[in-house]
Formats: C-alpha cells, structure tokens, sequence
C-alpha cells in the first residue's frame, strides 16, 4: 500500500497536474465572461422589439446549443485560424487557448441566453406594465426593471450553466491547448499500474471546484431570491 | 413569456418600422459584405472546389462512413439514455428514502457523477476497461462512451427525479397520507408517477444532451458520427467540408428533439400536478415556450 | 447446455452470428472459433481504420500498405482474402486486444519496442520507418528538424514523437489536434509548416487522391521505428509470419505494395535499412 501511495507521489513529480488544472481554470474564467456577455446580448436580441434581431437571436441559440461543443472547437481552430487566417494573439500557443475561449463562449452564451430568458419568465407582467407606465422605453425597461429581477431568478440556470462549462473545458484540448484531460490520458497511457489514483486525483479536482460553485449558487439562489 | 415580452414595448409606428427596415437593410448588407470576404478566403484557399463538395452528396459517403457513424452515435446514446433512467432512478430514489444513511450515500455517489467531466469519464472507462479485459478492447469505446454517459446523465435524472417530487404541491402527498397509505407507498403510488410525467420533456432534452457528448466518443476512438466523418475527410482531403456536414445532421437531429421536448411540455401539463417545464439538469436548456 | 437437436444448434448459432454482427456493427463476416491455425477458419486482423496509405477503411473496402502485408502473410499462412476479418485496433488498445485474444494478428503501424516486447509477441520488422517531416511541395527550406526554429509543426495529441522535436528544439510552434487530417489541412493553408510522425504515415497521407502533389515528404528521418507483426504472447505463428513476409520481399510484392501506397506523394524509404531482415523470433 505504501509503495503504491510513492508511486502515486511520483506522478506528481513526473508531470505537472496543478498547472494543467490551472488551465482549465483559466479557460473557465475567460469563458465565463465570455459567455455571459454574449449571452445577455443575444437574451436582449431575443425579448426585444424588432423582429430580426429576435429571429437573430432564436436562430443563435438553436444553432449553437444543438452543435456538440468538440465540433465547435474544432471548427474555430480548423475553418476560422486556418483557413481565414484570423490570430487571435501574435504568441502561438496563446492563440490555440484565446480560439478555445472564443468556441467554448460561443457555446455556452446560447445557454446564459436561455437561462436569462428563463429568469424573464419569473418576472411578473405587472412589473413591465409599470416600468411601460412610468414612461420607460425598451432599453430602459429591460436594464432597470426587467434584467435585474429576471437574473435573480436566473442564478440557479446560471450556476448550472457555469458548472457546465467548468467540465466543458476538458474538451479543450480539440483545439490544441493542454489541460487536464489530455494530460490525464498521457499520465494513465504511461503508468497504467496507477490508473485508478489518476482518475481519481482528477475527478476530485473537479468535485474540489464545481460542488462550491453548487452550493454557492444554491445559496445565492435563496438569498437572493426575489420574494412574491 | 409572451406576455411579459409584449408588455415591454410598444407595437412599432411607420416612423420606427422606416428606421428598422433601414437598419434591416444595413445589417443583411453587412452580413453579405461579411459573407463575401469569408468566402473569397475560402476560395482562395481551394475550400469552395467541387471536387471538396460533390463527394458529400454520393452514395459511398453515406453508406460507408456517415451511416454507419450515426447508427453508432444513436445506438450508443440509446442505451445510454436507458441505463441512465435506470441510474437515475435508483438513485433518484434512495436521494428521497426515509433512511438517513441510504440519503447520504445516494448524495455522495449523485454530487461526484455530477461533478466529474464526461470526458474524463470516459477516458477512464476507455483505458482501464480495455486493460481490465471486463469487456473485449474491440468494444471498450463502445462501453466506455456508454457508461460515461450514463454515470453523468443517470445523476442528472436522478437530480431531476428528486426535484420533480419535491415540486409537486404538497397536498399531494398529504391525500397519500390521509387515505393511509405508508410514506414510501405514497411515494411510489402518488408522487413518483406525476413526477415522472412532469419530467418527460426535461429527459428528451437530456436525450439531447446525451447524443451531443456521445461526439466525445472521437476523442477515445470510438467510431460514432464525428469520428467516421474523420475517417471520410482524412481519405478525401476535405475535412472542413464534412465536419460542416456533420454539425448540420447533430443540428437538425437535436432541433427536432428539442421541438419535441417543448411540444411535450404543452401536451403533459394536463396530465400532472407539478410543472412540465423542460430541463432543469446543468447542461439542459431551459426550454422556450414562447 | 448441450443440444442434441441440430435444429436448436442452428438456431443458436444463428443467435449467435446475430448478437455479434450487432455488436459489431457490420464489421465484416463474423469469426469461427477465434483459434489460429486451420485453414477452414477465419482469421482476425487488427488495423488501422483511419490511416490512408496504411490501414483504412471505405466500406467493405479496406486499403492501405499494413493491409496488402497482411493479406500477403495471411494468404501465405492458408488463408484466403475472404477468410480475413479486419478489426480496428486504435494504438492505444493494441496489447489489450492481443492480451485478450481478440486478434490473431495486428498490422497497425505497430513498432517494436523493448517495454512492448514484454506483454506482446512480434513477428517481422515488415518495414523500417522513421519519425520525418512532411512540408509543401515548394518548401526547401525545411530539411530536417534543425530548421524548424520558429516554425509551426502540427502532430497528433498526446504524441511523443512530437514532443521529442520540441523538446530538443525549444523554439518550435507546435499545435495538436486530433488527427493528422487537420494537420494536413493546416499544412495546405500554410499556417503550420511541417506535420511531424513516422514517415510512411506522412507518405500515406500525401498519396490520397486529394493531397497528390501538394506535399513532399523531407527524407530525412531521425528515428527508427520497425514495424513489427504484433502476436499474442506465446504465439507459434511467429516464423511463418516471418518466411511470408521474407517471401514477399523476395518476390517484389513488398516493393509493389510500397509504391502503390504512397504515389505521389514524392517518397522513398530509407534504403539502408529497407527491405528489412526479419528479426529472430522467440525472445
């Protein structure tokens, strides 16, 4: 038992498991924003007044939530970097992470965009029909009356939506940046007699940071919650 | 929805209804502008010759590798989708026993499924099942894809299932318990059945979400959709063409099911006492139902 | 369980013909018994689906230079083509698939190495191979692994062939992506300058049909792989593989099925360790 627990030390020495893990945190953060940001937008295109923009909007969502994410990735990297030539950083490896942002953004605002809506859906009509009366128009409307009681009523979707990408980031690698799941199949092809460990140490990690996020939301979801 | 959105603005007048057909006009020029220089790119780089294009439409493409890839994307998902309802009921349950230990147990084993990516799942299941010898190797990324999806949809439904009791008005359980029947007979006999029905459109939209990650399978040489449609661009050299192709049928395949989700949610909302609303599970949409 | 009635035994065995095509998902005819040796059986040989030039599949057909070896060496060993079934045997899965019997044989760009050598048997080397480059067809500048300072290599994920250049040359780019399609891809559009694995792979890949003409593959190879015939451990196979695979060379189809795989594709092996001499077996 013990001299599985050294041989299971040595993997820490031999590879790098923190910094890969890192990464995948990294990547969470920037895509996070990311999404979130694109995500509003494409939610405000799809409650607001003109038809092309609510088209626009619906067309978005239906096209990026029902593409698997690898393809997505693939795709940003294999069409956009190498066929258009587009860099997104003049550092070569920073480009591959920077696309790998952009892709996992792209998929997960069509989620923020349906969880926002959800959380319109929780704001009774009569709070429009006020901020209408008091003379405010769309925008106004949806910035200081609608939005910020909609993503109230939206965190537990939105947790989920960031737990989700949280894991998502494991399909990074698609796009050429090393994270924790390629390293994971490296560390498991190279020392198979530990593959149980390996697994585990990873998993764990993601328990480590996804059940907080959980709970938090959880938390803020009643804390916050707007009572009617 | 509908209401809440109609409320926020006012139907256009000629003067706005000018300015949004002007900037109408504006935007699907740019778009075209955009579109333009994309496909000149793409020209330039020989991606628009139809020797890359005309092999999608012919007969081989479909029969020798997209076919065979799709058959193998939904048979893996299919089963997937049945060992996960059989997961999460089980666990869906012991989350609701009156047993304190079984609870706990149940809230441990559903949290870390939750928790794990399906990836890293499945290349666990990959490599230590083809080591292992529990299954023939040539079938390791068959299971791996299988159980992979089944540990972490099985702990969404039983998350669902869980939710979906809890949803149900309480006198529900109360009648259950006022004609005399045992918590855990009420459970099965009242609640369970509702919950069920309120949650058929959140499990197709978990279908959804099952045959999306079953694409994962590519990365552990499992020969579903993507991986097959791989297999066709490496032989003819036109990759971009077919993964184009290939997100399209993903597309198509999943649009219909989230249309059928949706349609459900309107049909069984007679049928229960709790909410139909689709999804609830991490990666589910909330479902329209503007 | 033994049923006298041949009426039960058909239908058991049509049962069973049944259960495995569906779990095979139409991979060609379905084994006998599994045991190497009569004539009367089939044989199971593992491949490569999705390597052009080397083992890949199109349907029924299966093409490439590891399967014209391996249809020679079965042929030689009395099995006719129509008794082969192929299996895909991805690299990771090789000695598993070995281990657990589920092949006879493997033909799937397999090198031979000492750790390997432990768990499998191997016959052969049926080729000699090398870690190379493929570049565009224009490209001179590229001759070896030194000139690649500051330039983009593409090379599958997780690949140690790949790492090796980076290692050694710091100032290499180098993406990874899932397959060497992409980096093919990569390579056309001139955002990567070199793909990077075994030269025989690249040739296979600058041969299809799509890819003649646009890549030549640099020639200068600094590894050695030998390709070897993995067998299960144990096996007995190993000398009439080897005398199969010796007569092929002798009578020219080895430099046949060479040529043919990688046309076009501005490729010859390495002379001064190909043909190669078979290894003795049973070590």
């Amino acid at each position: 038992m013990s001299d599985y627990l050294t041989d299971f030390a040595s993997l820490f020495e031999q590879y790098d498991v923190l910094a890969a893990f890192w990464v995948n945190l990294q990547l969470t953060f920037w895509a996070a924003i990311g999404s979130a940001v694109l995500g509003a937008l494409v939610a405000l295109m799809r409650i607001s007044p003109i038809a092309s923009l609510r088209l626009l909007g619906t067309g978005y969502v239906n096209l990026f939530r029902n593409t698997p994410l690898t393809i997505i990735l693939v795709f940003v990297v294999l069409g956009v970097w190498s066929q258009l030539g587009v860099s997104l950083s003049s550092d070569f490896n920073q480009n591959f992470f920077n696309w790998a942002v952009v892709g996992l953004s792209l998929y997960h605002a069509a989620f923020v965009c349906e969880a926002i809506r959800s959380g319109v859906n929780t704001v009774p009509v009569g709070q429009a029909e006020a901020a209408r009366a008091i003379g405010l128009s769309f925008l106004p409307a949806a910035r200081l009356i609608v939005f910020p009681q909609a993503l109230r009523g939206a965190i537990t979707p939105l947790g989920n939506t960031l737990i989700a990408l949280t894991k998502n980031t494991t399909v990074a690698a698609a796009a050429s940046v090393a994270e924790i799941s390629s390293l994971m199949k490296t560390m498991i092809e190279f020392r198979p007699d530990v593959i149980i460990a390996i697994f585990l140490v990873v998993a764990l990690g993601f328990v480590l940071i996804v059940v907080p996020v959980g709970l938090l939301t959880t938390w803020a979801s009643r804390k916050l919650a707007v009572k009617r | 929805m509908a209401k809440t959105q109609n409320v926020l603005f006012d139907v256009q007048g000629p003067r706005a209804r000018r300015v949004t057909t002007v900037l109408n006009v504006v935007g699907v020029l740019l778009a075209a502008a955009l579109a333009w220089v994309v496909l000149g790119k793409l020209a330039e780089q020989g991606q628009l010759d139809a020797a890359k294009w005309s092999p999608l439409f012919t007969a081989r493409t479909w029969e020798n590798f997209l076919l065979p890839g799709l058959w193998d994307t939904v048979r893996a998902a299919l089963l997937a989708v049945v060992l996960s309802i059989g997961f999460g009921l089980l666990f869906g349950l012991g989350r609701l026993s009156q047993q304190a230990p079984v609870r706990f147990v149940c809230t441990v084993v559903v949290e870390f499924f939750r928790a794990v990516p399906v990836l890293v799942m499945m290349i666990f299941f990959y490599l230590g099942l083809g080591r292992s010898g529990l299954v023939e190797s040539t079938n390791a990324p068959f299971w791996a894809v299988v159980l992979g999806l089944m540990f972490y949809n099985g702990a969404v439904i039983a998350e669902l299932i869980r939710s979906g009791v809890h949803q149900l008005p309480k006198g529900q359980r109360e009648a259950g318990l006022v004609i005399g029947l045992t918590p855990s007979r009420s459970l099965r006999m009242i609640e369970l059945p509702q919950a069920l029905t309120a949650m058929l459109p959140s499990l197709v939209s978990q279908f959804v979400v099952i045959l999306k990650d079953t694409a994962l399978g590519y990365i552990i040489t499992y020969p579903e959709l993507l991986a097959s449609g791989r297999r066709l661009g490496a032989g003819d050299g036109n990759i971009l063409q077919v993964l184009l192709l290939v997100a399209l049928v993903f597309v198509l395949i999943n649009y219909l099911l989230t249309a059928l989700a949706a349609w459900l949610s309107r049909y069984l909302s007679f049928r229960t006492s709790g909410p139909t609303r689709a999804a609830e599970g991490p990666l589910a949409a909330e479902e329209a139902k503007a | 369980m033994r049923n006298t009635k041949p009426l039960g035994l058909a239908a058991m065995a049509a049962a069973a013909a049944l259960t495995l095509t569906a779990c095979g998902g139409g991979g060609g005819e379905t084994g006998g018994g599994g045991e190497t040796g009569g004539s009367g059986e089939n044989v199971r040989i593992g491949i490569k689906y999705d390597q052009p030039g080397l083992g890949f599949r199109d349907g029924e057909e299966y093409t490439g230079f590891d399967v014209d070896v391996a249809t020679y060496v079965a042929n030689e060993l009395g099995y006719s083509a129509d008794q082969i079934e192929w299996v895909e045997s991805p690299s990771a899965n090789r000695e598993n698939m070995l281990a657990n019997e589920q092949v006879d044989m493997i033909f799937a760009t397999y090198s031979i190495t000492d750790e390997r050598d432990q768990t499998v048997d191997f016959a052969g080397p049926y080729f000699v191979a090398g870690q190379d480059l493929l570049v565009r067809a224009d490209d001179d500048s590229i001759q070896g692994p030194a000139d690649l300072e500051g330039k983009n290599l593409c090379s599958v994920t997780g690949s140690t062939s790949a790492q090796k250049v980076k290692d050694e040359h710091p100032g290499v780019n180098l993406v990874e992506q899932g397959g060497y399609a992409e980096c093919v891809t990569f390579l056309e559009s001139g955002q990567v300058d070199a793909v990077t694995t075994d030269d025989i792979i690249l040739a296979g890949l600058a041969s299809t049909e799509a890819n003649q003409g646009k890549f030549k593959v640099v020639g200068n190879t600094f590894s050695e792989e030998r390709y070897g015939v993995g067998l299960p451990q144990g096996s007995e196979q190993c000398e009439a593989v080897n005398e199969a695979i010796t007569k092929m060379i002798e009578e020219g189809a080895w430099e046949e099925a060479v040529t043919a795989n990688t046309q076009g594709a501005d490729y010859s092996y390495n002379e001064e360790l190909n043909p190669p001499e078979m290894e003795p077996c049973g070590e």
